[in-house]
């Protein structure tokens, strides 16, 4: 049963047609990707999801509920929650500070308990560095506490907008490694990237976004294989 | 080694140029002046020669500190060339200085050029200041040295001594009152101490020697005392600490009874700005949002109250203050979020812009000819009615002008509890706001508005909160300030009060509320103390606030936010947070 559909989506800034009516579909307990180059639409697409953006156009539903009737602030609370890009934590608070922030859409203190030892448990660095100031921690922590603060609100779907950007290989890996981690315990994970091959490898599925519109979608298996993708993201010939 | 030599003789001459440049602006601005009325010391020092003393003296100190090289072995002589070279070079100025206004005429530019100035500068005429000044800037050049050069355990005492005793120089005409009145022994203790104005030579003598011993015994004995106080069981520390406030609560209390009404108003004042900078430090320090306007709400508390309680041709009702009050505090936050709509999405700069048109709206609206009938226009509201605590049937009376059977809070004096009780429970509110769930989401649109939505906060609801919040403590201190003249004018609700209070805020420390109280007390309490300074007070604001940014930027009591931001030991590869605006 698809957990995210959505269908036929525009998206504008201002006269700008950046969204021209893309077709998603999540499955439950998937990794699904969407890759493309700059200026394709990616975090569009996720800041359309997660409310930041309202669409002219077209429908997205979570569970076969229309969301897009929601506030952004309000979606955090139907279950979707989104690691943004340039990884966006909250500088001058501490790594503790910035989890609870994560958790402002729970109520329950024994489950914000619950999601900050699973955090912890995913990412020991964090629990080291916990009370540290985010803005002094390194790309790769920073990335780390932004998706900790991303699951502690105990998402059914997250979204996460380009997770390696300025990251070491050996970062990457690990991040990647934790993304398989945490689908694994259930969560459904949507992934935008750049870094085509990587998000292929771990991915279920794939979608490929070009000015607006997605050209390709298939399972990440074949995806790799598809020369077009090879050509223009995989970099091989 | 040569060019080195030069650049060092260079440094220093640079440094004494600009002290006497510094040196003569004060006396061109007329500070020396009107300073030199007062005395430091009596009969000795007086402030004016005191200022011209500082810049000599810290041109030694910062001379010295140039010619001092960390990595190579102490060379003292050296330090001490460049301070003397400096200091001679602020004194040589300023008889260049003088020579030239003897042979020009400042005064066609410079109004406070005056010829009493120069009587003063050249020892009521003579030639003797030729070489008294390069003599007192060498002295003073040596002197800075010297105490750059001495071990900071000693070098702290002695500048803590030198700043406390001029602190009690400046009020010691409030000691002095505070003292005499209570006749005896205190009386002559305190005419031995202080003269007609500053202290006298034996009271400097005795501070500073006393405030040395208190500091060097306080440095070699604070950890002990604090390890002793940890080691005291925990009741025990408890009752140390109720007797602390007790104490506090007692000197609080009783000061508007040993001090006399000027203290009294001095301290509302404080109290009033200090209300309107925990307002302000809701939308600016926790909500990130800056208001230049702030000064409407405090208009809207004042008028609110002012219309619902005068006794004048424009007063709507005669109720009582206490009625008045929380109806001024509620109209106030609904101003909060008349403003705050419309400038929801509007951020930053522009936020700044908007808010600044808002304050001076509601300003020229209630001083307008066309609201007149309402607002009394320029006349402003008159015959507001004092605060009165009687009995019920006192309260429920509505004879006009009501007579106060019970006690009246009429003077400063009275009104002093009521100022002070209501800073302390607001600022106990915005502590207990800080810690809420409420305070965390401010911190949160503060620091990024985008990620803060994400994670589910009520972009709206929360900003909304924040102004009416804001607007509420203003709109407080504005009714406390409306009984405390008996009377409004849309005069009084001038830009400068909204400036007063972001500088007020900044100065204590953004997003901090003890913060907020040592900044109005620092920028406004200390001017109204001295009488002299006030004429000054703007240009100590932008000196102020100049040397805040540069050597305290975090504030005198900062946040903990504030001050890790500032000074976090190790700050790692990419410390920039990449806006989460989209970039597709």
């Amino acid at each position: 049963m698809s957990i995210l559909n959505i269908e036929n989506v525009h998206t504008y800034y201002g006269n700008i047609h950046a969204l021209k009516g893309i077709n998603i579909n999540i499955e439950k307990g998937e990794i699904v990707t969407l890759i493309g180059g700059n200026g394709a639409g990616k975090t569009t697409t996720l800041r359309t999801i997660s409310g930041l953006l309202k669409p002219r156009d077209g429908s997205v539903s979570l569970n076969g509920e229309d969301i897009l009737k929601y506030q952004a602030h309000e979606i955090v609370y139907k279950g979707i929650s989104m690691v943004p890009e340039g990884r966006g934590v909250f500088a001058r608070l501490t790594v503790l500070e910035n989890l609870e922030m994560g958790a402002f859409s729970r109520n329950s203190k024994e489950e914000v308990t619950r999601n900050m030892d699973r955090v912890f448990t995913l990412f020991p660095r964090l629990k080291e560095r916990r009370t540290q100031v985010a803005g002094t921690l390194s790309g790769g922590e920073q990335q780390m506490l932004a998706t900790g603060r991303g699951l502690m609100s105990n998402p059914t779907i997250l979204l996460m907008d380009e997770p390696s950007m300025g990251l070491a290989p050996v970062l990457v890996e690990l991040i990647f490694d934790t993304i398989q981690q945490i689908n694994k315990e259930g969560t459904t994970i949507m992934l935008v990237e750049q870094n085509a091959l990587m998000a292929l490898t771990i991915a279920d599925r794939g979608y490929v976004l070009q000015t607006g519109e997605i050209i390709l979608s298939d399972t990440a298996e074949n995806l790799k294989k598809n020369p077009t993708v090879q050509k223009a993201y995989l970099g091989m010939e | 080694m040569m060019i080195k030599k030069e650049n060092l003789i260079w440094i220093a001459i640079k440094t004494g140029l600009l002290s006497g440049v510094i040196a003569i602006f004060l006396c061109l601005i007329g500070m020396v002046e009107v300073f030199s009325k007062r005395d430091v010391i009596e009969h000795i020092i007086t402030l004016g020669d005191f200022i011209l003393l500082v810049s000599a003296v810290s041109a030694g100190v910062i001379a010295a500190r140039a010619a001092s090289n960390p990595d190579q072995e102490k060379q003292p002589l050296k330090n001490y060339l460049a301070g003397a070279l400096a200091g001679l070079t602020t004194g040589i100025l300023i008889v260049a200085f003088i020579g030239l206004s003897q042979t020009i005429n400042l005064r066609s530019v410079f109004l406070s050029a005056s010829p009493s100035l120069f009587k003063l500068l050249t020892f009521k005429g003579g030639t003797s200041w030729f070489w008294i000044y390069p003599a007192i800037g060498l002295a003073s050049g040596v002197l800075g040295t010297t105490l750059f050069l001495l071990p900071e355990k000693f070098r702290q005492p002695i500048t803590r001594a030198i700043s406390i005793t001029f602190l009690m120089a400046l009020f010691s005409g409030l000691f002095r009152v505070i003292m005499i009145n209570r006749a005896g022994s205190t009386a002559k203790l305190a005419k031995y101490l202080f003269g007609q104005t500053g202290l006298t030579l034996s009271g400097a003598i005795i501070f500073f020697i006393a405030i040395i011993v208190i500091s060097m015994f306080w440095s070699a004995r604070s950890k002990n005392l604090q390890e002793g106080f940890s080691r005291i069981p925990k009741r025990g520390q408890t009752s140390i600490r109720v007797a602390v406030y007790v104490l506090l609560a007692y000197v609080v209390i009783m000061l508007p009874q040993v001090s006399g009404p000027f203290i009294a108003q001095v301290v509302v004042i404080v109290s009033l700005y200090a209300l309107m900078g925990l307002g302000l430090n809701i939308t600016l320090g926790f909500a990130g949002l800056l208001d230049l306007g702030f000064v409407a709400f405090f208009a809207v508390g004042a008028y609110t109250v002012g219309l619902l309680t005068s006794y004048g041709i424009f007063g709507l009702q005669h109720i009582p203050f206490w009625v008045a009050v929380p109806i001024a505090v509620l109209v106030a936050m609904m101003f909060g979020a008349f403003l705050g709509l419309p400038v929801l999405g509007v951020r930053g700069d522009y936020l700044a812009i908007a808010t600044l048109g808002f304050g001076e709206i509601v300003r020229l609206l209630a001083g307008s000819d066309f609201l007149a009938p309402f607002f009394g226009g320029p006349q402003g509201i008159i015959g507001i009615q004092k605060p009165c605590l009687g009995t019920l049937g006192e309260f429920l009376k509505v004879d006009v002008p009501r007579i106060c059977n019970g006690i009246e809070f009429g003077g400063p004096k009275e009104i002093y509890y009521l100022a002070v009780a209501s800073a302390i429970l607001v600022a106990f509110i915005a502590l207990r706001l800080q810690k809420s769930r409420l305070g965390r989401a401010w911190m949160a649109i503060r620091e990024d508005e985008d990620v803060a939505e994400a994670l589910g906060i009520n972009l709206i609801q929360t900003k909304l909160l924040a102004y009416m919040l804001g607007a509420a403590f203003a709109g407080l201190g504005g009714a406390i300030f409306t009984v405390l003249v008996g009377s409004i004018f849309a005069t009084s609700m001038q830009l400068i009060v909204s400036i007063n209070v972001v500088a007020l805020i900044i100065v204590g420390g953004m997003g901090s509320i003890p913060g907020v109280i040592v900044g109005a007390i620092a920028l406004i309490g200390m001017p109204e103390l001295l009488r002299e300074v006030s004429e000054y007070r703007f240009l100590f604001y932008g000196a102020a606030l100049i040397m805040m940014m540069l050597a305290k930027p975090e504030g005198l009591w900062p946040s903990q936010a504030t001050l890790r931001e500032l000074h976090h030991e190790d700050p790692g590869e990419d410390l920039e947070v990449a806006s989460s605006q989209a970039k597709a």
